[in-house]
């Protein structure tokens, strides 16, 4: 579609520009959450994630060795150590003093009032002088400010799949999507091909009620439904929730399948009924392998629904380690862990990670899905 | 069966009622043995299985899983079985049976369906209506305490004015960015890609985005190093970092952004499926006559795909009308953020009060109940 803009390179550019600038903002907030989940937990909280590519300057205070470890050599007495204390680290400057914690390179000598000596290298080692023998308990305070590489581990994601519980959750959301995707399917599939291709009285009031349930309210069923259960005993189970996620997505299941089933060719339908075809067979072996792309639409939309559904799995499954789901438990991490952001990080990736392949994977299908279900009347 | 058989036998010549009666009675019959079967065959494939195999949660739920499957299957298959048997499409009275067991089957195949429907959308529609007049257990009866009590809740009305604030900025803003990025992504070459990145959020959980946006609005003292991208370059700019969820009125709109991040990607799709359907005749006279791309924009594209961007914001405002898990991941209901849904929770699941509960979510219904009259309306012109 030329619009007369390739003409003009200034408006082009522009184009380029925002667009870039509006895949930018939209990116960024999911990207911020995929590196956090790999940086080291010390790290994302004394610095933006944004920062983690490059090497991060730190100060820290370093407490050298006590002085009675003070050895004597050459009439002088010598402290050795390292400043990191067993890690690793390069230094880019050091001080004495708190005022003055840049004051000297790695590697040159700074002297004190009272005739220390104190050597910082790069790689953190350090040597003291004394002109006599020190006293005192406590070692000298060196400010040191140092260069972190940037730190990138997997050790959040041990944490959160094997002892925050997110692994036994994500097993927990697998058994309730792939019923609750399934089913519905079914269901609404001899459905639509009964309001397609069959003629009973009362087809049209149907199809009204089932576009007018659409949009009825998830929070109106909760209550009559969380009673009902409790009355015939149902209660809490996988049942119960493959069922209600059965019921909220059925509308939307029967309205794309049948304006999609009702578009296929009056022909091969009424040929297969003439070579003696019952419905059950052409809705087996025509119906159903035709309309591919539609129940994959449906299958894609629901899947996304009910793997990040939080409402219904929190009224209609248990509070326990057996049925809690990755968004109730996201929404515990939230408010259990509200401040450790390794953990929140990689539980939210961990939780969004599956529904973001399937969505790059299946995009067509989801496109074509949102415009059968939208730009038809809807 | 055999009585079912015994009255289907007399209708075949009788009268129109005993007719659509032995209809109707032969339609459940069969229905509820099909279902009964399929059942009865899930669970004892069910007790058998677990008998042989060793005990084991995740093969069980696996079990589970395909047998009910297995089981939703076998209705359709033992129903439709079960009506040629009863009228086989042979033998002396092939022309009656073949018209009997036409009109059964579609209802066989709308069985389930119906049900479902019935039981999980409809039922609970009217029950909310009779709880609404209930006490807090749904047993005693109120009268209308509970609407004269919602009239004079300031809770009540903080979520109407939230939700009404919702209701205004969200399709607005979802619908207007998604149209800038469709009217931009397709005139470029990488367009597609653009498209899908915008679009991904789509994919991601409301308690998801929750999380990633409650990161972007981390707040660390004055002074400190601050993790949240809102605060650094805010703080970059010389300004002073915020607890940006706790600002009275305007942590709103915070949580807004939230939405309308996921809500563009499904705006821009549907809205530049309609701006590629344009003809191009309209553009090329409007290119002829010397417009702009701004004017071919704002005054040919635009008017031309009202219908879709009306669609797409009642999409949106049937979406929002819904909005529940953000609100509750992110502040629940703190610092004068509630809305409706939150609230009607907060009253189920916290005040355990059924009765003002439902009287909430009839407060929701009643509001989406525009919508579903025009939605109705339009696929009643579609279809005739």
């Amino acid at each position: 579609m030329s619009t007369g803009v390739g003409a003009r390179p200034a408006l082009t550019w522009a184009v380029h520009l925002s667009v870039l600038f509006l895949v930018a903002v939209w990116t960024t907030p999911t990207l911020g959450i995929l590196v956090s989940s790999f940086r080291d937990k010390d790290q994302i909280v004394v610095s933006g994630w944004w920062t983690s590519f490059f090497p991060t300057e730190q100060n820290i205070v370093a407490r050298a060795a006590p002085p009675e470890e003070a050895v004597e050599q050459d009439g002088q007495w010598v402290i050795t150590g390292n400043v990191f204390e067993g890690g690793s680290g390069t230094v880019s400057a050091f001080g004495t003093s708190i005022q003055r914690p840049k004051e000297f390179e790695p590697g040159t000598t700074a002297e004190t009032r009272d005739g220390q000596t104190i050597t910082v290298q790069k790689n953190g080692d350090y040597v003291i002088t004394y002109p006599e023998q020190p006293e005192g308990r406590r070692g000298e305070r060196l400010f040191v400010t140092t260069l972190e590489p940037p730190k990138f581990t997997l050790a959040n994601y041990n944490t959160v799949l094997f002892s925050e519980g997110i692994g036994q959750s994500f097993i927990n959301t697998l058994t309730v999507t792939i019923p609750a995707t399934v089913i519905p399917i079914l269901i609404a599939a001899y459905a639509a091909y009964a309001l397609s291709w069959m003629r009973f009285p009362g087809r049209a009031l149907l199809l009204a009620t089932v576009v007018g349930l659409l949009v009825v309210p998830l929070q109106m069923a909760l209550i009559p439904l969380l009673r009902l259960y409790n009355g015939v005993g149902i209660g809490k189970s996988f049942i119960g929730i493959w069922l209600a996620h059965t019921g909220f997505g059925l509308p939307l299941a029967i309205y794309l399948l049948r304006n999609y089933i009702a578009g296929l060719p009056r022909e091969i339908i009424e040929s297969a009924r003439v070579d003696g075809a019952t419905d059950f067979d052409i809705f087996r072996k025509i119906i159903l392998p035709l309309s591919f792309p539609a129940l994959a639409s449906f299958a894609i939309f629901q899947f996304l629904w009910v793997w990040n559904d939080l409402l219904v799995a929190t009224v209609f499954l248990g509070n326990n380690e057996e049925q809690l789901v990755l968004t109730g438990r996201l929404r515990e991490l939230l408010g259990s862990r509200g401040g450790n952001w390794e953990i929140l990080s990689t539980s939210a990736f961990v939780a969004i990670v599956v529904p973001i392949i399937v969505f790059f994977a299946l995009q067509r299908y989801l496109v074509r899905g949102l415009l059968a279900g939208s730009v038809k009347g809807g | 069966m055999a009585v079912t058989q015994a009255t289907a036998a007399p209708s075949a010549i009788g009268s129109g009622l005993v007719s659509a009666l032995s209809t109707i009675a032969v339609t459940l019959v069969v229905m509820a043995a099909g279902l009964a079967a399929s059942i009865v065959l899930a669970v004892l494939a069910y007790a058998l299985i677990m008998a042989i195999l060793p005990d084991s949660k995740l093969l069980g739920a696996v079990i589970v899983m395909f047998l009910g499957v297995a089981a939703c299957f076998g209705y359709f298959w033992s129903a439709n079985k079960l009506l040629d048997t009863f009228y086989p499409a042979r033998g002396a009275n092939i022309a009656a049976n073949l018209t009997k067991a036409n009109a059964i089957r579609p209802w066989l195949f709308l069985g389930p369906a119906i049900i479902v429907l019935g039981l999980y959308l409809v039922y609970p529609v009217f029950n909310s209506v009779v709880l609404s007049f209930h006490g807090p257990t749904g047993q005693e009866w109120v009268g209308t305490y509970n609407y004269r009590w919602l009239a004079q809740d300031p809770a009540f009305r903080e979520s109407m004015r939230n939700n009404i604030l919702w209701l205004i900025v969200v399709p607005a803003a979802a619908t207007f960015f998604g149209l800038i990025a469709a009217a931009l992504t397709d005139r470029i070459a990488w367009g597609n890609i653009a498209k899908s990145l915008i679009f991904m959020p789509m994919a991601i959980s409301f308690v998801g985005a929750s999380v990633i946006w409650k990161f972007i609005y981390d707040y660390r003292p004055e002074g400190a190093e601050q993790i949240g991208l809102l605060n650094a370059i805010v703080t970059a700019f010389g300004g002073a970092p915020q607890a940006w969820l706790t600002v009275p009125f305007w942590n709103n709109f915070f949580l807004m952004v939230v939405l309308i991040w996921i809500q563009t990607g499904f705006a821009m799709v549907i809205l530049s499926a309609a701006l590629r359907g344009i003809p191009e005749e309209t553009i090329e006279a409007a290119v002829i006559d010397g417009a702009s791309p701004f004017q071919i924009f704002y005054k040919i594209k635009v008017p031309q795909i009202w219908g879709t961007i009306a669609v797409v914001w009642t999409t949106i405002t049937i979406l929002v009308l819904k909005v529940f898990d953000i609100v509750l991941a992110m502040t629940n209901g703190q610092w004068g953020t509630q809305v409706l849904a939150n609230y009607m929770f907060d009253w189920m699941f916290r005040g355990l009060d059924f009765g003002r509960a439902s009287t909430i979510a009839l407060v929701i219904m009643i509001m989406v109940v525009p919508i579903m009259i025009w939605n109705i309306r339009e696929v009643r012109k579609d279809v005739r």
